[in-house]
């Protein structure tokens, strides 16, 4: 069989009786060759970006509403914390890792993949503890969350930010221990694929945070 | 047929337990869904009757509710101002959130959507028993709020700062009203829970609806019921996020010592507040944000219902297939751009007024072109009275009485008056409240077979119907005279001023009226009840309709189908087509077999799947 293309019927699984693979296809269940050319999806890619979607919106509205307090007359910007800078760089070299991983799985070479997911997942768990330094050394100079707009903006999205990056973590370790012992590359690439998109997605959020809290 | 076989036994192997109580079947799980929001229902039901009961008798001495409701009455049987406050803020919240959304999209979409479209169950059903199993808690945490310091909250559905945000951490009651105290903080927390529930739910819905249809069934063939439940979830996907990061600002005003809502320099109480720098306007801006589409997450849903209803009971094509489609996605698309018309006397530019007063009337275009279809459905068509054709023709009647009133809304020089005045209440209960429910009991009045195997009983249901129709008429029609005389909204006692004392005849009326109103609905809970142990058995289609549900058993078994999933051939709207042997074509019936209307096949919107073979290969096979 090629690569899973669109499911019909969902694959048999313990759970799910009666899924055999006829019936969805031809007019005998033995055809499936009208399907051969439409492109390889699975549940995962399309609900990997309505997640994407739906935490796109969240952000939107935190920083819409930063953007507008940003506003008025009282704002001023907190320090910048510059182990920032360094956060910034290992996140972006962990999604340059991601994209290593998926060149070797695209090739066919698990052991490629499982070790540039593992390094993906290492440089994550940096960038957190990265984010956790700049956050102390913040309550060091006496910055609290509370303590004027700015700040309080500042926990809020890094905060915000982190958990779901956490999130991701999750989903790198779900992906190190299942896409590697695919059977094949395209099975690897659907598990990997849907992981890579939120992260790279996470990637690109905090950019934007990055340069909304303290550039522009 | 060794399928089938293996089906029944892997249904032996589950327990109880994980059939009934926490199952991945996404019918179960739409019943869970519906039950729990039925009985959310009664709840909110109640506290409308409290809220009556104080409008028409101000002040009035209630011996027994007060021993129902020991902290919300004064010791001589007076209703308390506060907790007043708090059971408008509760029938509200409850109504919108844990009723009408509940049970529409999540009992609905679930037991419909992988039913009408051919599938086995939703692309994730794991997850689906997650978004039902955080409904309860979501519920448990909600009604804890009565019982904690303060009650439950005061600041109404939409909860706005600072009324919402302050309060006293020693005492753990609000510093403006009581409620404001743990109780609000409950329900911020219970809201957070119940919008993960959504995001599941709805994450669920668009992935099945995208991956999981059956040979045949191109987005072109959808029932409408299943276009308005997938057009809902990208609504909700789009927008709870919103909501959901301004309950988490909130909390952390309340309890973090943030000011991302509260004003510098408020003084309440004759204390100075020591928040600094915050902006209540904001949580308004993002409140309705989602408020605003989530009125369209109740109504969609209702609109499919309603439109499936017409054509089955009404043994017509719907009319405007493509029309119905393109208004659900304009309404949809339209519904993020009006939230402004709830903010008219927040002091906006009246420029940006302006703005979303025709952004606003634009939804009413869309709005009647639906209304229209339905009429021209019921246009000469040979209608059989059954409870749920009454419901869904009641529910036009009540949207466009309803729909009406928001045009005027929608005018900012008109809104300034109307702001916060019985109109509004009237407005959205026919628009929103009514016709809603009206969906849902005629949702229910037609796929209860399909749901539970039986019937329920129809001159019940007309009864039900009847007194319901006429109630809803005489409680909201009243209130636009109130809201006309000036009658603000969520006040204590109407009385306080002059200006009212002349209408607490019509307030007593209105009174009667809900209570007519709420005793009918006794009628349906017996009905329900009965039929779910009484009623006679259901055909597999007893209202010989098209669609797939109707052509599995009732109640389908686990996995839905047979051995094979069924193969769609035609659109869902085959009725009395002419030359047909029945006044029905179920979607299953190949073309051969019996003519298309209109060609429907190779139309581009209702044509075959892109992998469907062509016409011919049916002929020669
Ligand atoms: C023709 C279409 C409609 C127009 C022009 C319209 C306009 C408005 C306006 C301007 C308001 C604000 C009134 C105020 O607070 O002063 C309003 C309130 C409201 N509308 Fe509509 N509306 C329309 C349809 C609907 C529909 C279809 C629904 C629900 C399904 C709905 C639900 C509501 C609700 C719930 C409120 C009150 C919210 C609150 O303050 O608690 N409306 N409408
Ligand atoms: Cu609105």
């Amino acid at each position: 069989m090629p690569a899973p293309t669109r499911t019909l019927e969902r694959p048999p699984s313990a759970r799910d009786p009666g899924t055999p693979a006829i019936g969805g296809r031809g007019p005998d269940g033995t055809g499936g060759d009208a399907l051969a050319g439409t492109p390889a999806t699975t549940p995962a890619r399309i609900a990997v970006w309505l997640l994407v979607g739906a935490i796109t919106v969240l952000f939107a509205a935190f920083t819409s509403t930063y953007l507008v307090r940003r506003g008025e007359a009282d704002w001023r910007v907190g320090p910048l914390p510059p182990v920032l800078w360094v956060t910034t760089g290992v996140l972006l070299g962990s999604s340059v890792a991601l994209e290593g991983a998926r060149r070797h799985a695209r090739r066919g070479e698990m052991a490629g993949l499982r070790t540039w997911l593992t390094v993906t997942t290492l440089l994550g768990l940096a960038f957190l503890a990265g984010q956790l330094l700049a956050w102390r050394q913040l309550v060091a100079a006496g910055v609290y969350l509370s303590s004027y707009p700015h700040s309080s903006f500042f926990y809020l999205l890094t905060g915000a930010h982190g958990l779901h990056l956490a999130g991701g973590i999750g989903a790198l370790l779900y992906a190190v221990r299942r896409a590697p012992a695919a059977a094949t590359a395209a099975a690897a690439l659907d598990v990997a694929d849907p992981v890579a998109a939120y992260w790279h997605f996470l990637t690109g959020l905090w950019i934007y945070l990055f340069v909304i809290l303290f550039a522009l | 047929m060794a399928v089938m076989h293996e089906a029944a036994h892997e249904e032996h192997k589950l327990g109880f337990l994980q059939r009934y109580v926490f199952s991945q079947d996404h019918k179960i799980i739409g019943i869970q869904y519906m039950m729990t929001s039925l009985f959310m229902a009664a709840v909110g039901g109640v506290l409308a009757m409290l809220i009556r009961m104080e409008l028409g008798w101000p002040g009035a001495r209630w011996g027994l509710a007060k021993w129902l409701f020991p902290g919300g009455f004064t010791g001589d049987g007076t209703l308390k101002p506060d907790f007043y406050l708090a059971v408008v803020t509760m029938h509200g919240s409850i109504m919108i959130f844990f009723v009408l959304t509940t049970a529409l999209s999540g009992g609905f979409g679930n037991f419909l959507i992988p039913l009408t479209i051919g599938a086995r169950d939703m692309a994730f059903p794991f997850m689906n028993m997650l978004s039902y199993w955080l409904y309860p808690p979501a519920i448990v945490v909600l009604l804890a709020s009565f019982f904690v310091a303060g009650g439950a909250p005061n600041a109404g559905w939409t909860a706005y700062p600072p009324l919402s945000a302050l309060y006293n951490p020693a005492t753990g009651t609000g510093l403006a009203a009581p409620g404001s105290g743990l109780g609000q903080s409950l329900w911020l927390v219970s809201l957070a829970i119940l919008i993960v529930s959504f995001l599941f739910g709805s994450l669920n819905y668009i992935t099945t609806v995208l991956q999981l249809r059956t040979r045949g069934m191109s987005m072109g063939r959808m029932p409408l019921v299943t276009w308005a439940q997938f057009t809902t979830a990208i609504l909700m996907l789009l927008s709870f996020p919103v909501l959901f990061a301004a309950v988490v600002m909130l909390l952390f005003d309340r309890h973090l010592g943030t000011s991302f809502f509260v004003p510098s320099g408020l003084v309440v109480g004759g204390q100075l507040v020591t928040h600094q720098g915050g902006n209540p306007l904001l949580w308004q801006h993002l409140f309705w944000f989602l408020g605003h589409p989530e009125v369209y997450v109740l109504i969609l849903p209702p609109m499919g219902i309603v439109s499936e209803i017409l054509a089955v009971h009404g043994r017509k094509p719907i009319f405007g297939y493509k029309a119905m489609v393109a208004s659900i996605c304009a309404i949809a698309f339209l519904s993020f751009l009006v939230w402004g018309h709830h903010m008219f006397t927040s002091g906006m530019n009246p420029l940006v007024g302006t703005a979303f007063m025709v952004t606003t009337l634009a939804i009413a275009i869309p709005s009647a072109v639906k209304t229209f279809n339905w009429v021209a459905t019921l246009w000469r068509a040979r209608i059989h009275f059954t409870p749920a054709m009454l419901f869904a023709i009641g529910f036009v009647s009540l949207f466009v009485t309803g729909g009406l009133t928001g045009i005027f809304l929608g005018s900012p020089a008109v809104d300034v008056y109307f702001q916060d005045t019985f109109f509004v209440v009237a407005h959205f209960h026919f628009v929103m409240a009514s016709a809603a429910l009206f969906g849902l009991f005629g949702g229910l009045y037609h796929w209860f077979p399909k749901m539970f195997g039986r019937m329920m009983d129809e001159r019940l249901g007309k009864l039900h119907f009847w007194l319901t129709f006429v109630g809803i008429y005489a409680t909201f029609f009243p209130m636009h005279f109130l809201g006309m005389a000036g009658e603000p909204r969520r006040y204590y006692s109407p009385q306080m001023y002059d200006f009212l004392r002349g209408l607490s005849g019509l307030n007593m009326f209105v009174s009667l009226a809900a209570f007519g109103l709420g005793l009918a609905q006794l009628i349906f809970a017996y009905n329900f009840i009965r039929s779910l142990f009484r009623g006679p058995k259901a055909e597999g289609n007893p209202w010989h309709a098209n669609t797939l549900e109707w052509q599995a058993d009732s109640p389908p078994p686990h996995g839905n189908w047979g051995a094979t999933l069924p193969t769609v051939h035609r659109w869902p709207y085959d009725y009395s087509v002419p030359g047909a042997t029945e006044d029905y074509i179920p979607q299953t019936v190949p073309v051969t077999a019996a003519v298309v209307a209109g060609g429907a096949l190779h139309h581009p919107v209702q044509g075959g799947a892109p992998d469907e073979p062509p016409t011919t290969d049916l002929n020669s096979a």
